[in-house]
């Protein structure tokens, strides 16, 4: 398997897994179990994604202050009711910031 | 609010997380040339994969030296969340034929966490493709950039722009999660899997099998 083809079939697969969930048939969506679990899913994996993306590096847990320090300004940000784009600039911000500091 | 301030709110919405996300491409794009792929390869993938975490588990993996087969493997399992996010999206966009098959191309997380913040269905499809149209660019200009190496950007995580995804699904599942204790429980239940599963599982198994805390909640 060269590395173009690896390629192309992450491409494809990746534009099918897409499309398989926005096509999927009416009667699939309209049962009530799955109306219900198509709504709930997207909180729960987006709450997945950012522990994930916070705490882990490389399969193992990991913490980096910088990254932490910027999700919680995000928190306070969020507390203060600051506008969303006020909120992504202050956890960029700090996360920038802590990194600076410890080097 | 009116629907044309919603739609509004929405646009800003989407070129906001699409501009600070897009920036990662660059990120992107030099890891994949680091990787060892080339330039034109990278840009295909961002190009056509256009799924931020498959593309780097990808390069990721054939930096490693691992076979292809898992390394394509890994990025596949990664890509498996958007099929979740387009059961989802199938009810706010309501799009059918070829303008389906173009819609399908942006179901990722960002899009689908700007549209599923917004108060309406018009605002939401609003959401969606200013959120798509603005990280494709982005994302595919700041590949090439970083691909090349020659990009003025500077770090993306020097700029603290890792932090920016994580910030944004926060920053949209607030006001739901502060509305019902529910979403709350759900919430952490799905973060709890993941962080557990992680050790034990390749990358992208762990936040799909948080989608088993719904299971839990529906079978109550």
């Amino acid at each position: 398997m060269t590395l173009w083809w690896a390629i192309a079939a992450v491409c494809a697969g990746c534009y099918a897994l897409k499309l398989a969930g926005l096509a999927a048939p009416r009667q699939v969506l309209d049962h009530p179990v799955v109306r219900r679990f198509a709504e709930l899913v997207p909180v729960t994996l987006l709450a997945a994604l950012i522990a994930v993306q916070m705490f882990t590096h490389q399969g193992a847990l990991a913490f980096d202050p910088a990254r932490a320090g910027g999700l919680a300004a995000a928190v306070i940000a969020l507390l203060l009711r600051a506008p969303f784009l006020v909120v992504l600039a202050a956890a960029a911000a700090t996360t920038a910031l802590v990194r600076v500091l410890l080097g | 609010m009116d629907q044309t301030t919603h739609r509004s709110a929405a646009i800003r919405d989407g070129l906001g997380v699409g501009l600070a996300v897009g920036l990662s491409g660059v990120a992107f794009g030099a890891a994949a040339v680091t990787a060892g792929l080339s330039v034109p390869q990278a840009c295909v993938l961002s190009l056509l994969a256009f799924t931020g975490a498959s593309q780097f588990a990808l390069t990721g993996a054939v930096g490693a030296g691992g076979d292809l087969l898992s390394a394509a493997s890994g990025a596949l399992l990664l890509g498996g969340r958007n099929t979740l996010y387009g059961l989802r999206m199938a009810d706010v966009l309501r799009v059918r034929g070829p303008r389906r098959l173009v819609a399908a191309h942006g179901v990722i997380d960002e899009t689908t966490a700007v549209a599923l913040a917004q108060p309406t269905p018009a605002a939401a499809r609003a959401g969606f493709t200013t959120t798509f149209a603005t990280i494709y660019i982005t994302w595919n200009l700041t590949t090439l950039a970083g691909a090349l190496g020659t990009s003025a950007l500077g770090d993306p995580a020097m700029l603290g722009l890792d932090v920016v995804g994580p910030a944004t699904f926060l920053a949209i599942l607030w006001p739901r999660l502060a509305a019902s204790a529910e979403l709350r429980r759900l919430a952490v239940g799905g973060m709890a899997i993941a962080l557990l599963a992680t050790p034990f599982f390749p990358p992208g198994v762990p936040v799909l099998l948080s989608a088993l805390a719904v299971l839990v909640v529906l079978v109550r």
